[in-house]
């Protein structure tokens, strides 16, 4: 498996790491309540089909990375710098 | 002797003696261990797996389901090795598999008697009850029965080796299809890697006699492979076998690479499992024959017709004297005139097509079958229906061709299935089953030469153009355009007797029309039933046949009853090949501190701490227990001064105007109130409010931090900090690296610790101008180096680092300093038990279930601030009453061992599952309090102190009642870490 | 006065020939990362020119002299590597921090370069993809590394100080591989 590193270019999986759900960046505030902070702690999910998950580049340039891809095909659609995601509000 | 004179490719100059089942046999370079077997005469090589039948050799390529043999170098044995793929070498020995006492004489053959019970489902149904059979009687029994090849029960030390490459366009397979799509793309220039199963290049031009643009075929295929030879972009990888196709590009592939070589060097790996990654591919991989399904079918002797031909036209070996062909195609026709050319008789072809080509040359039976074959251990006649008429022609061997399935197993291992063409009666690959693999020649279902170089150059195009690349195609040469004419034929009906489908598991028709009856009609379930495929050949020549008997005989067709999935590996990869480079120094990578030598010279047994070694404890003169030095280095640190290398906690180095904001962020207590020149503890949680990870960090300036991690989680820190700055606040302006290797750090403490430091520093530091936490800069003989006030054992302590590059020499004259104060160095085993008594928290503790109200240190979230886990750690559930809290705990009964991992119970509770109140975390002999403390987690621990609890330890049989008491045994207020 | 002594972070000394590869050690004064502050996006360029006389290298790249190199090493961070640290006058513009003992660097050179490292890194290092002058960070036998293209047949790896000795194993034993398969005439 093979993942664009927006920095690096196409590196092997093995130099990543997987967090899980790209919800991750979207920390509630403190104060918005059980129902927000249990949703972004531990509800997932499981989609067959499109997802976007989180992935750090460990063993290369450090890049926390959103990468968009299909859990049935393995496709990878798209890739993105996560601090550009949570920039841009998205 | 089977070996005809000016036939076949092999070197007749160079001779080679090998032994098989102990007698010698001669051959030569060129062949294969099945064709040197074959041109001494021998036909038994094998017994099958469950009938132990006496078997042959089948086939001639890597799909061989019979011949597998054990290789035995100098006592290092293989198993399973197929002798269609070893090549011959001088003093190459093998011997059969899967018999006892011999091969002609094995006493398990009495299954074969026995197999009218042994049919499809037979373990099923047979080893169910009583079940308590089940272990003592019929697991060992199966158990000794199963498996092919012996295990040497020893370490395997056999080198291999694992490597990674790259490419454009890989080729897979280099027969006329290959070598064309591989010559296309190589001529653009980009890169291109050719694999190649066989020891040679050249696919079925190798024995199928046609010429290709006038030349012999494998003459074309030698000036093809010169030419991609020469070609700095082209990496020829023969003995090479593609396992495996992947996401993104990436194919598995193993290399034979030293197991045909007589004496390898040392160096020289066996096997070498390679990564290719490539950014498109062409499957060329051919296609299988496949046999045609008539009773007793399995007798040594029958062989595929290539297979026959092969070893003729390739290793100049009759298969036989007297040969009769049983087809359903043209294809063995030609070798009937081939046999004939080589002096053999053939006794006929049974064609099972009413509208067979007749031929002057050799008899041939129209609309006939095979209806049973007789021989003991070889074949010595076969029993013919034509024309309603019954009869027996004398042969000794009886080449078969049910047709030919395309290789296209790798176009499914995305799990496409392939599609039905009724064209040659065979599956055919989908287009983009795998992205960027497009498939070629007979792999595709081009069945005639002419029709293979043609789609090589194809699929080369289109290959190329994926990547964007455009060219210029090549000539395709003059070949044969031979039409695959074919009827289909699967099982013989009406004749009596077993027929084969999968000879390596012993599957017959018969098992598949029960497993059909007993509604196992799901290809997938008729598989598992009758184990159809699931041997080491993963039913290479069998699946297709299996599949069609099982749509005959549910009155479905084959495309409507399926097929099942083709899965990695293509053929049988040892564990040892995938795995290369993961023993020994491979298996972690091993990460050493600068004391390590001199520790080494002192003799201290070695503990891992991740991938940290560390020293365990150091013993001297006249102890006999690790618990002898223990309790001395303890008592040495408490009384006068200890020295420890703990270099290999996380040191992060955190700069930048938003350094302070990071810090708040992450721990759950404030770090921008910390005044320059200060160190503070600090806890982290995860955001789900359980602790991650604890330590010190210190102030090294306005926007400048040092913050250490444990030794474990330093990597989860790192990678968390980053998580902070880069997913959740990017606009911080901060900037983090690990500073862990950059500098040596070591723990001087005791009493005598600033005395220790004062002969070595440049400048003495007094107590008052360096109080507890606090840190500043320091000179040892000029060199820059960094103080820190703190103690993780509670006695006046500090922390001293410099460059690791003066790590050895700092370690040596520390180590000196506090021999020459009676002291000197202490291990893990001593920094634990002096921490246990100081009540000090490790992983044991903060295991990721317990939170900052567990451990006591609720009070260190900040209600000023907002952190990572703070709102999670606020929620009822992980605080009160209901929370097992951190305690210590001390024996006060007879029996005054604790051990951790034990569970509490109330006194006189049952000490069961439910009864459980908690548990011991860690423990240590105090040499101090000259008792065992424990720390654990007790339900309400914290209102319990004083009470009695009965610690139970169920795995090592240890109970004790103890008492419950606060975590810190020692030293209470710390006035001793305050000097 | 006590005195300290410095040792190097791998004790491979000269060079070690293995077939067509040699293995030698890289042992740089110096090492300082710089990681450009955000509020310094702009001026650490011209900063970086003055001070050193050379620019930040791009992402992937290396820029200076022989004796005195800077190279991207991962997001947002370079490192200045050869006889002299970073000039304090970087200090307001980048967070700098010494590593100068933190790395052991290695250096395998000759015709099967390449191929060593082929073991060792799931990095494509062809000659037309990894030039001279190209950098990447990427796993080395589950290793972190830094990795580079110091020549037309020479690599260079640097690896946290720790792992030197884990490292050089594996440069050694891939060497004597390579080696045997070249005495073997098979394709390496």
């Amino acid at each position: 498996m093979r993942i664009k590193c927006p920095i690096c270019g196409e590196r092997d999986r093995r130099e990543y790491y997987y967090v899980g759900d790209a919800i991750a960046l979207r920390r509630p505030e403190p104060d918005a309540g059980e129902e927000a902070w249990d949703d972004y702690l531990h509800l997932r999910d499981n989609p067959a089909g499109r997802t976007r998950d989180l992935w750090y580049h460990e063993m290369g340039c450090s890049a926390w990375i959103v990468v968009e891809r299909d859990t049935l095909t393995h496709e990878i659609y798209d890739t993105g710098l996560a601090s550009a995601v949570t920039k841009a509000g998205e | 002797m089977m070996r005809v004179a000016g036939r076949g490719l092999i070197d007749r100059e160079t001779p080679l003696g090998f032994r098989f089942d102990g007698r010698e046999y001669s051959g030569f370079a060129g062949d294969t261990l099945a064709s040197a077997l074959l041109a001494n005469g021998v036909r038994l090589v094998g017994r099958s797996f469950k009938y132990h039948r006496p078997r042959g050799i089948l086939t001639a390529g890597s799909e061989e389901p019979n011949a597998l043999m054990e290789i035995d170098r100098n006592g290092d044995i293989t198993p399973n090795v197929r002798a269609t793929v070893q090549e011959l070498h001088d003093g190459l020995v093998a011997h059969s598999q899967n018999r006892w006492p011999s091969l002609s004489n094995d006493l398990m053959a009495v299954n074969d008697l026995l197999s009218p019970f042994l049919g499809a489902g037979f373990y099923y149904k047979t080893f169910m009850w009583p079940s308590a059979f089940w272990e003592k009687l019929y697991e060992p029994v199966i158990r000794h029965a199963a498996g092919l090849g012996r295990m040497r029960r020893v370490h395997d030390d056999t080198r291999n080796e694992k490597a990674f490459a790259h490419c454009d366009v890989l080729v897979i397979g280099s027969g006329p299809a290959g070598l064309m799509a591989a010559l296309t793309a190589a001529r653009t220039g980009v890169d291109v890697i050719l694999a190649e199963q066989d020891s040679d290049f050249g696919g079925q031009l190798l024995w199928s006699g046609e010429t290709v643009a006038g030349q012999p075929g494998t003459e074309w295929a030698s000036d093809i492979v010169r030419e991609l030879g020469a070609m700095d972009n082209v990496r020829l990888m023969r003995r090479t076998t593609v396992t495996g196709a992947y996401d993104g590009g990436v194919y598995g592939a193993l290399e034979r690479v030293s197991q045909h070589l007589a004496t390898p060097e040392a160096d020289m790996p066996a096997e070498t499992f390679w990564r290719i990654t490539t950014r498109s591919a062409v499957l060329a991989a051919g296609a299988i024959e496949r046999p045609v399904a008539f009773p007793m079918n399995d007798r040594p002797g029958v062989m595929m017709s290539s297979a026959v031909q092969q070893y003729l036209n390739r290793f100049g070996v009759l298969a036989g004297k007297r040969v009769a062909i049983f087809a359903n195609n043209d294809g063995a026709h030609r070798l009937a005139d081939d046999l004939m050319a080589a002096g053999a008789t053939v006794a006929g072809v049974i064609d099972s097509r009413a509208d067979a080509p007749r031929s002057d040359a050799f008899r041939v039976w129209p609309g006939a079958v095979v209806t049973g074959t007789k021989g003991r251990q070889a074949i010595r006649s076969v029993t013919i229906r034509s024309d309603g008429r019954t009869f027996q022609e004398e042969v000794d061997c009886l080449a078969m061709s049910g047709g030919w399935n395309p290789s296209l197993h790798l176009s499914c291992h995305m799990n496409t299935r392939p599609e039905w063409s009724d064209d040659i009666q065979s599956f055919v690959p989908r287009d983009d089953a795998v992205p960027g693999l497009f498939a070629a020649g007979a792999a595709n279902g081009d069945m005639s030469t002419r029709a293979c170089l043609n789609s090589g150059i194809a699929s080369a195009k289109s290959a190329l153009k994926r990547i964007g690349v455009t060219a210029k195609a090549p000539k395709s040469p003059e070949a044969e355009d031979r039409r695959y004419v074919i009827a289909p034929l699967w099982e013989v009906s009406n004749a009596k007797g077993r027929a084969w489908l999968d000879f390596q598991n012993d599957v017959t028709t018969k098992d598949v029309h029960q497993a059909a009856r007993e509604n196992m009609q799901s290809v997938e379930h008729m598989k598992r039933y009758t184990t159809q495929g699931m041997a080491t050949d993963q039913g290479k020549n069998s699946n297709i046949n299996a599949l069609a008997v099982l749509a005959d005989t549910t009155g479905r067709s084959i495309p409507e009853t399926g097929t099942t999935t083709f899965r990695p590996p293509y053929v049988p990869v040892s564990i040892a090949a995938m795995g290369a480079g993961g023993r020994g120094k491979g298996f972690a990578p091993e990460r050493f501190t600068t004391s390590h030598d001199l520790t080494d010279q002192q003799k201290a047994p070695w503990i891992e701490a991740g991938l940290w070694y560390r020293p365990s404890y150091f013993p001297e003169a006249g102890e006999k227990t690790w618990r002898e030095s223990c309790d001395r280095e303890v008592l040495m640190v408490r009384n006068s001064v200890g020295v420890s290398d703990v270099s290999t906690l996380g040191k992060i180095d955190i700069q930048g105007p938003d350094a302070a904001r990071l810090l708040d962020m992450a721990y759950t207590n404030m770090f921008s109130t910390l005044k320059t020149g200060r160190v503070r503890y600090g806890l982290m949680l995860r955001e789900d409010g359980f602790v991650m990870d604890d330590g010190t960090t210190a102030r090294l300036g306005d926007n400048h931090y040092l913050m250490t991690t444990t030794t474990a989680a330093a990597g989860q820190v790192m990678r968390h900090l980053e998580f902070i700055t880069q997913c959740l606040h990017p606009e911080w302006d901060v900037r983090i690296i690990s500073v862990t290797d950059q500098w040596a750090q070591f723990a001087v403490a005791g009493p005598r610790a600033r005395a220790v430091l004062n002969g070595i520093l440049d400048k003495p530091v007094e107590d008052a101008d360096f109080p507890f936490m606090s840190c500043g800069d320091v000179a040892i003989g000029g060199i820059a180096g960094r103080l820190y006030r703190i103690s993780f054992s509670g006695e006046l302590g500090y922390e001293i680092a410099v460059p690791a590059g003066y790590g050895e020499s700092l370690y040596a004259l520390l180590l000196a300093g506090a021999r020459a104060e009676g002291g000197g160095p202490y291990g893990m085993e001593a920094l634990n038990v002096l921490r246990i008594e100081k009540g000090f928290l490790t992983h044991a503790e903060i295991d990721g279930r317990v939170t900052a109200f567990d451990v006591g240190m609720g009070a260190m979230v900040s209600p000023r601030k907002d952190c990572i886990g703070k709102t999670a750690s606020e929620r009822p559930g992980l605080n009160g009453d209901a929370r097992c809290q951190l305690v210590g705990i001390r024996p006060t009964g007879a029996v005054k061992q604790l051990t951790a991992g034990a569970h509490l119970f109330a006194e006189r509770a049952a000490a069961v599952r439910e009864n459980s109140e908690g548990w011991v975390t860690s423990v240590g002999y105090s040499p101090v309090l000259e008792s065992y403390l424990g720390l654990a987690f007790l339900k309400n621990g914290r209102a319990r102190h004083g009470e009695k609890i009965r610690l139970v330890d169920h795995l090592r049989e240890v109970e004790a009642i103890c008492e419950v008491s606060g975590p810190v045994f020692f030293d209470p207020d710390g006035g001793r870490a305050r000097g | 006065m006590a005195e300290l002594s410095w040792k190097p972070a791998t004790e491979l000394t000269g060079d070690r020939k293995i077939g067509q590869a040699t293995l030698s050690a890289l042992t740089p004064e110096f090492i300082t990362s710089i990681a450009p502050f955000d509020h310094a996006a702009k001026t650490i360029g011209a900063v970086m020119k003055s001070a050193h006389g050379m620019a930040l290298p791009a992402q992937g790249r290396m820029t200076g002299k022989a004796a005195l190199r800077c190279l991207w090493t991962s997001r947002g961070q370079y490192f200045l590597i050869g006889d002299a640290p970073a000039d304090p006058a970087l200090a307001p513009h980048a967070a700098l921090s010494d590593q100068s003992a933190a790395w052991a660097g290695f250096r395998i050179a000759g015709a099967d370069c390449e191929a060593v490292m082929a073991r060792l890194t799931p990095i494509d290092l062809r000659a037309a993809t990894f030039k001279r002058g190209h950098v990447a960070r990427s796993d080395f036998s589950h290793m972190m590394a830094i990795i580079a293209r110091s020549g037309a047949q020479q690599m260079d790896v640097y690896v946290m100080r720790s792992f030197a000795k884990t490292a050089e194993h594996h440069l050694v034993e891939a060497m004597k591989s390579v080696a045997a398969r070249r005495n073997s005439e098979i394709v390496t």
